[in-house]
């Protein structure tokens, strides 16, 4: 039953990573994250996604707070929060992320303050669905590791 | 998907961008164009320069006209004012050779009628000499003497002559008067004026007054004549009775006067008979006048209606002797002067012609201003079309990447796809969709490459490398089809080529690969062949030898690889062995090297109607092909631009259903002994060297297939004998056991083919079967003969075959079979193992995930936070052997950071060079900076450039990049292959 199970998880896994690639939520990008995830670091993609996590809710943080400060617009500070979002979001392949950081980037370069904070929003919105995604395929994944290691101890496996 | 829009229209904002760059440029060539000519000659208003050129033109026929006219005029002239002098003389001479004989008479008279006594002249003897004579006077129409009688001697007179003095108006009686002129001797033509008193008529008495006191011939006005009515003058002579002296008085004259000679000068018919007699009558008109009172001139002949041409009078002199009276002739020309031709031809024909050649410069000048302006236009034209072609390449360059994204999409799902549980149909559907997701990547990087290289941004590289395992490395790709079809598939390379030449080992590769790729593609049976030999040897071996056999025919089997015809003859055996034969070739001495590479197949060939279109892109041999075979795409087009970059040719001789041969040449750089030996640079043929100095005997009944053979271990360091029987081969090596160790083989290498037809099953360790492909019989039958692990599966490779001889003869340890994983892997392993990497990124996650990717192939990795630390941690000396520097950082970004490392290094490397250490040891520092960028368009590339960067990733990491770019700085460790 165990192994009908890992080979169930496993299938529930790639049919989740399709729905995300097919919503255009992650990219190739992150099969590369996966594709270097070896026995030397076995948590690699775990790890990348949960520093983007802290990264990125920092980030959001920060553009919130800049986006309702009413006095200042600081246009350089929104950049580079954008950028720094975007650039992580690439790196992990969340590509929707990185879209909507595109948008967003244009309103700041327009001063366009509503649409700036329509976009945080869609955003903010966007970055639950991930994290919720992810941390619900990182679940399936640690038990099918644990499944795997019960079965054949000492082998990862690899997707 | 909305989103994904909003991302491209930030993506179009940006190419907008350039092309406002573009533009501009543009417009400056243009202008720069234009102010070129403006110069020699108007370009507006040329009419008006026309019209002014007609205008003074113009001026100048008529001025022209008039030079030449005003000659005609003076001869006209001339001819006029000789022909009236000459008429005037003609008359004046006529005249007074009548005047002298009237003279003469008029001294007859006074000699034989005065000084005679008697007289010996009567009116008989007069009027008969007068007769006999009067040719003499042609002008006179008759001569008379009228005697001069007193009024006291009237009577005695009358009655002397037996008549009466009559008056002329009337022949009346002469009223009383003081004396008389009655004519006394008469001609016989003027015989009626007999007795008449010539002193009645009013000109006559006038006359004779003026006569007899001068002495002279006198002549009247000119007045009707009396017998006619021709206009005439009368001329009377005095006569006297004594001899006068010359200064005699008037008184005296008058006193002495006897008489009066007279004639009637018939002026009229003389004019006329003499004008007869004279040439050019017709043209002219005469007249004369009397002009003794100058102002009322009388006529003396001509018709006074008779005008002629107004314009051109001539007036000459008459003297007619008598000095009271003057006559002048005037002469006109009876019709106007004719126009002169020769002036109105020569100017309104000069006239004409510059009339001509002004409309040629008018014309000339429109059409040069419209040539000119056609012309700005076409290089406007060619401008915006050159514009619109890089436009189009860069279209093209961005188009491919932005479908590549997508691309990836696809192939990760499908990797994912072909993960899950899948039916065998599904599998199938599945790998051919993915199969074909990897063929359009393929084209759209080749659709990339064409773009590049249109644009004219491709750049060779000039970087040491090694021929040979690049061409190994292209086999190997191949060696997987090439087993699965059962072709021979083998490389070459010629001694002589030098083991290290510079040059792009990237685009060398992709042409062979391309070549050799076409021909995997559209072999099924037979061989494929890459042979390299140096240009100028094989050339000099085909001029040699091009007199020798026809076809490397023997036997029922050609001379080739696989014993398959080929389709270039001049590459058969005769001429190969020549080609490997060991005999010195003259080395050309100079920096480059010419390299000659021929990949030859037996392939289907390609059709004699497609032959010319072979290069262009996405060529298909004709619909039939292209269905089963798929087209050649653009790589042949690709192939032919770079080979053209890399200085050579590419051509290609084909048979249909035979095979084809495309062979290229390219110039590479000689590479010199001590910048191989730069530590900083990879060591390029790591070939163990363990088997120097063996020997191995090769059996095989192709020479050309036993020649590769020989070729590859050669590289070992293997010395080879060839023989072609398995029998000879045998006796030597386990036939006698014990001879000198000399000439014994310590390896035996056979043949597949030559194995089984021999059937000579024999056991020894040191055998090593050479196959393509084995069947599983075969296989089985080799696994008994105890070929099981000393079996070497073609395509041979140098590195192959020493991993399989270190396993046959012990002297390797056992080849760490490593995970699965794709080739570039591999080779990335290969690359990066054991080297430090300092990764700068302020991106935490980026960070890690650069440094996931590199460790993963084995790099040692460290990790910098911001360019400030960076700087920190590359200090000199540091352990580094290379950078990944992210550009967009805060406060210090790439490019800074990159200036400041190559600042600091280059201070470093002028310490060194002031400190003389010139020994070989020192090394130029130079880290290699690669650049991450998550945008990749070719203006920050050049600006990666610009601030002394190597080179740039894009980023995500991908491993094909990271390869690319890595693959230039460090040495290339092949692994064993699994």
């Amino acid at each position: 039953m165990l192994g009908f199970g890992a080979v169930r998880l496993r299938t529930d896994m790639n049919r989740l990573l399709s729905l995300l690639f097919h919503q255009g939520v992650l990219d190739e990008q992150f099969l590369q994250l996966q594709h270097l995830q070896d026995q030397t670091s076995p948590n690699f993609v775990s790890d990348v996604v949960t520093i983007y996590f802290q990264e990125s809710e920092k980030q959001l943080r920060n553009l919130r707070n800049l986006l309702l400060d009413r006095e200042i617009w600081d246009y350089v500070k929104l950049g580079i929060h954008l950028n720094q979002l975007m650039g992580s979001s690439s790196s992990i392949g969340a590509k929707r992320m990185r879209n909507i950081c595109a948008v967003f980037r244009a309103a700041v370069e327009q001063s366009n303050r509503p649409a700036c904070i329509r976009a945080l929003e869609v955003l903010e919105h966007e970055y639950c669905y991930l994290k919720n995604k992810l941390h619900e395929l990182f679940q399936m994944e640690q038990q099918s590791v644990l499944g795997d290691a019960v079965r054949y101890p000492g082998v990862v496996h690899q997707l | 998907m909305g989103l994904k829009i909003h991302g491209h229209s930030h993506h179009g904002h940006h190419h907008h961008h350039h092309h406002h760059l573009v533009a501009v440029s543009l417009n400056e060539q243009q202008l720069g164009t234009k102010r070129k000519y403006r110069t020699y000659f108007p370009r507006t208003n040329q009419g008006k320069y026309l019209a002014l050129w007609i205008i003074t033109f113009g001026f100048a026929a008529i001025y022209v006209y008039r030079c030449i006219d005003e000659g005609h005029q003076e001869r006209i002239e001339e001819g006029l004012v000789s022909m009236c002098d000459q008429r005037a003389r003609m008359l004046q001479d006529q005249f007074s050779v009548s005047v002298n004989h009237v003279h003469a008479l008029a001294v007859l008279v006074s000699t034989f009628y005065y000084y005679k006594n008697p007289s010996v002249i009567d009116q008989e003897t007069f009027a008969e000499y007068t007769a006999r004579t009067a040719f003499e006077r042609p002008l006179l129409s008759g001569v008379a003497y009228a005697q001069r009688v007193m009024n006291s001697e009237r009577e005695e007179f009358e009655s002397q002559h037996g008549g009466t003095i009559r008056t002329m108006a009337n022949k009346e009686p002469s009223p009383h008067r003081d004396e008389y002129a009655p004519v006394i001797f008469a001609q016989e033509t003027v015989s009626y004026l007999n007795l008449l008193d010539m002193m009645s008529g009013e000109e006559d008495r006038e006359n004779i007054l003026r006569a007899r006191s001068t002495g002279k011939a006198v002549l009247t006005s000119p007045f009707k004549l009396l017998g006619s009515h021709h206009l005439g003058v009368v001329l009377t002579i005095p006569v006297y009775k004594s001899k006068l002296p010359p200064n005699a008085s008037v008184r005296d004259r008058i006193e002495a006067t006897a008489g009066y000679l007279g004639g009637a000068f018939d002026v009229e018919s003389l004019v006329e008979n003499l004008l007869g007699q004279l040439a050019g009558n017709q043209e002219i008109v005469v007249k004369v006048y009397d002009v003794t009172n100058t102002s009322d001139p009388l006529i003396m002949y001509g018709r006074q209606t008779q005008d002629g041409d107004r314009s051109r009078t001539r007036v000459s002199k008459l003297d007619f002797g008598d000095p009271f009276r003057k006559h002048q002739m005037t002469c006109r020309y009876l019709h106007k002067a004719p126009i002169s031709w020769t002036a109105t031809t020569t100017a309104s024909l000069g006239y004409v012609i510059v009339l001509l050649v002004g409309y040629m410069f008018y014309t000339g000048a429109i059409h040069i201003v419209q040539v000119e302006d056609d012309f700005d236009t076409m290089q406007q034209l060619k401008v915006r079309a050159e514009a619109a072609d890089v436009a189009k390449s860069q279209f093209l360059a961005t188009v491919s990447h932005e479908i590549r994204t997508p691309m990836n999409g696809i192939l990760g799902m499908l990797a994912l796809l072909l993960d899950t549980d899948l039916s065998s149909t599904q599998r199938d559907y599945a790998q051919t969709a993915q199969a074909c997701g990897r063929a359009l990547i393929t084209l759209i990087n080749e659709v990339l490459d064409r773009a590049k290289i249109e644009a004219g941004k491709l750049e060779l590289e000039a970087v040491p490398f090694d021929l040979r395992s690049i061409l190994d490395d292209v086999l190997s790709l191949f060696s997987e089809k090439s087993r699965n079809k059962g072709i021979e598939l083998a490389v070459l390379v010629s001694d002589k080529v030098p083991q290290i030449v510079m040059g792009d080992p990237g685009r060398f590769r992709q042409v062979i690969t391309n070549l050799v790729g076409n021909s995997v593609k559209f072999t099924e049976q037979g061989h494929i062949f890459v042979q390299v030999h140096l240009a100028e040897h094989s050339k000099a071996v085909l001029e040699s030898k091009s007199d020798t056999c026809m076809n490397g025919r023997s036997d029922g089997q050609f001379k080739t690889l696989s014993g398959r015809e080929a389709a270039d003859d001049r590459n058969t055996w005769d001429k190969f062995k020549h080609l490997i034969a060991d005999q010195e070739f003259p080395f050309t001495t100079s920096q480059n090297v010419t390299l000659m590479v021929s990949v030859e197949d037996t392939g289907i060939g390609i059709p004699l109607h497609a032959q010319e279109l072979v290069f262009m892109p996405f060529m298909q041999a004709d619909s039939s092909t292209s269905r089963h075979y798929g087209g050649t795409g653009i790589g042949l087009s690709i192939s032919k631009c770079l080979v053209e970059l890399m200085g050579g040719q590419i051509n290609f001789i084909s048979r249909p259903q035979i095979g084809s041969t495309f062979s290229f040449t390219c110039v590479l750089k000689r590479c010199e002994k001590n910048t191989i030996t730069d530590p900083k640079r990879p060591n390029y043929d790591d070939l163990p060297t363990s088997f120097k100095g063996l020997k191995a005997t090769v059996v095989d009944n192709k020479p050309v297939r036993a020649a590769v053979t020989r070729y590859h271990l050669k590289r070992l360091g293997v010395h080879v004998e060839v023989i072609s029987n398995i029998g000879i081969a045998v006796s030597d090596s386990g036939g006698i056991p014990d001879s000198d160790s000399g000439s014994r083989p310590d390896m035996i290498l056979v043949e597949k083919d030559v194995w089984l037809s021999n059937g000579n099953v024999l056991k020894s360790p040191k055998m090593i079967l050479l196959a393509t492909n084995i069947t599983g019989m075969e296989f089985d039958k080799a696994k008994n003969a105890g070929f099981s692990d000393t079996l070497i599966m073609k395509p041979l490779r140098a590195s192959m075959v020493a991993a399989c001889l270190q396993q046959v003869l012990g002297t390797g340890k056992k080849v760490e079979q490593g995970k699965v994983m794709a080739n570039g892997s591999v080779y990335l392993r290969g690359l990066l193992c054991g080297k430090k990497i300092l990764v700068v990124d302020d991106n935490r996650v980026n960070r890690r995930v650069a440094a996931g990717a590199l460790k993963k192939f084995g790099a040692d990795v460290e990790c910098a936070d911001s360019g400030k630390s960076a700087l920190d941690l590359l200090k000199l000396p540091h352990g580094f052997d290379a950078c990944f520097m992210d550009i967009q950082m805060p406060e210090m970004d790439g490019f800074e950071a990159t200036r400041r490392i190559r600042l600091m290094e280059s201070q470093a490397n002028d310490q060194q060079t002031n400190a003389g250490s010139m020994d070989g040891s020192t090394t130029k520092y130079h880290l290699p900076i690669l650049a991450m960028t998550a945008d990749v368009i070719h203006a920050t590339f050049e600006e990666c450039q610009k601030s002394g960067m190597d080179g740039y990733v894009s980023k995500p990491f991908q491993e094909e990049n990271l390869y690319q770019a890595v693959a230039k700085f460090f040495e290339s460790k092949p692994t064993t292959e699994s």
